[in-house]
């Protein structure tokens, strides 16, 4: 298998000093156009394996390569979201998608001259999401969830190969939730982006991923690797069958071992 | 009457209020027109004063805009320096703090010294005196700039630059406003200062000069003229705020 992503053998600690790692030799491998989930209980890593991943965080030891080359600085081939949308608010929902654009090359020289097209294509991302027409308006004017959609929108318009999910749902109410899972999963099957998603909710990692790690308590590190094969395009309903319930039944026994180890 | 007209009437019913308990309070209890004047001997001081009140109020204005404008790019700049670096935050802080804690009055002989009695003096300690609570603001709003927003830039390969100016600086100006609505104050204190101790004209030097005359009305005509143009400066602020920031105050534009 051709990873996309590789983390191996790799140990961080915060800081740079002698202090406890906050991951240990760390390995992982996701394939190009896959949908990986990370899930471990709180504190165990997740949102630091994604720092490493991505480049904002330099491992102490190990390697980390990326679309076949090793990271030592962030990486421009990525796509960020968080549980906090972190829009900004003096801009509009339109105006917040375009920023990466204003950032990342070759969109940067091209913005001004292409205005236009990078509207319109934003616009193109917010219907897709269910916020057609709600670009004009301020991200403050928006509910959790449409922020949510549009920080998804924002972290997708430079079309990047890699997209970092760091619990987009942690802060939203079920049936939110839910929608969220089904726009994320049309994303994916639309663009072919590589996905890695950080959450500490077991069944959305399984209806979502095709491939499922679990982290150990600090320091982090995988314990174990489940391949989900549900047939594409899921519905929802499959959340409801045996068989889901069986894997996520089976990641729990592995959280639960990891939280009695810590 | 709504409650939103009178929450627009408010600000000259006080005023009104503020001046008629003025009045009421001097005749009422006979105080001596040399201690506290009533507002209608200090309006009689206004009227029969226009002249030269008009003239040094300009000339006060004038000194007081020339120092805040000074303030205002130097603290600035001195603000995005301090924020955006903690070695430059940890330097500078305890010079700084130590630098405010000065009296500006006892800067004063010493800019006479350098710059001799003139304009010089009073539009400089307008500056030093107002510069301060806008670096400390501007600092403020740059340095917590919330971790998530920094990932997402870093992450898409922004430079501190890009960092700074599509974040750090939007993100500071509800800070910078809210330290110039102080400073612009501080700087009228510091320019009546520079006047009464080092020039020949202005407020400052009216009032001394009234006050050596023991013509009470006038030292607080002048007073009252002072007060008008700071209510003047920060309506002002107020304003450019409002057109700047109005995504700060998210509440109002919300019931809009």
């Amino acid at each position: 298998m051709t990873a996309f992503v590789e983390l191996h053998d790799v140990t961080h600690v915060y800081g740079g000093g002698d202090g406890p790692p906050a991951v240990e030799a760390l390995s992982l491998k996701v394939r190009e156009g896959e949908f990986a989930a990370i899930v471990g209980p709180s504190g165990c890593g997740k949102s630091t394996m994604m720092k490493l991943a991505t480049g904002l965080q330099r491992p102490k030891s190990g390697t980390v390569i990326v679309a076949g080359k090793q990271v030592v600085e962030p990486i421009k081939i990525t796509g960020m979201a968080f549980q906090n949308p972190v829009m900004l608010p003096w801009r509009t929902t339109l105006e917040n998608l375009l920023l990466p654009l204003e950032i990342v090359q070759p969109h940067r020289s091209r913005l001004r001259s292409h205005k236009a097209e990078y509207v319109a294509r934003a616009e193109g991302l917010l219907e897709t999401v269910g916020l057609k027409g709600m670009g004009s308006k301020f991200p403050w004017q928006l509910s959790g969830g449409m922020q949510q959609r549009a920080s998804l929108c924002r972290s997708l318009i430079h079309e990047p190969k890699l997209l970092m999910l760091d619990e987009p749902f942690g802060a939203l109410d079920a049936f939110t939730r839910e929608e969220l899972w089904c726009v994320i999963r049309d994303l994916h099957a639309q663009r072919g982006v590589t996905v890695i998603l950080v959450t500490h909710d077991l069944r959305e990692a399984v209806f979502l991923a095709d491939r499922v790690f679990c982290m150990s308590a600090r320091p982090g590190r995988i314990i174990a690797e489940r391949e989900v094969t549900f047939a594409r395009p899921r519905d929802l309903e499959v959340t409801y069958t045996p068989e889901f319930a069986a894997i996520v039944h089976e990641l729990r026994g592995h959280i639960s071992a990891a939280r009695q180890a810590a | 009457m709504t409650r939103s007209t009178w929450l627009k009437l408010a600000p000259y019913l006080f005023t009104i209020a503020f001046f008629l308990l003025w009045e009421a309070a001097c005749r009422v209890f006979k105080i001596s027109g040399f201690i506290l004047p009533p507002p209608t001997a200090i309006w009689a001081a206004l009227l029969q004063y226009q002249k030269p009140l008009y003239t040094n109020a300009f000339h006060t204005l004038w000194m007081t805009s020339f120092g805040f404008g000074l303030s205002i790019v130097f603290g600035l700049a001195l603000g995005l320096l301090v924020g955006s670096s903690k070695l430059i935050y940890a330097g500078l802080n305890p010079l700084l703090v130590g630098f405010n804690s000065i009296p500006k009055v006892a800067v004063v002989p010493i800019l006479v010294i350098w710059f001799g009695v003139g304009w010089l003096p009073p539009v400089l300690t307008a500056f030093v005196i107002s510069f301060f609570p806008i670096v400390v603001n501007v600092a403020t709003g740059l340095a917590t700039i919330e971790p998530e927003t920094e990932d997402v830039m870093k992450a898409l390969g922004a430079s501190r630059l890009d960092i700074m100016t599509k974040v750090g600086i939007p993100r500071s100006l509800p800070y910078l406003f809210g330290a110039l609505k102080v400073s612009i104050t501080l700087a009228y204190v510091g320019s009546v200062i520079g006047e009464q101790n080092a020039s020949n004209l202005g407020l400052g030097n009216l009032i001394t000069r009234a006050s050596a005359d023991f013509n009470v009305p006038l030292i607080f005509a002048a007073l009252i003229v002072l007060a008008i143009l700071g209510v003047f400066l920060v309506a002002i602020v107020d304003i450019v705020e409002n057109r700047m920031t109005g995504w700060a105050k998210r509440s109002q534009m919300g019931n809009a």
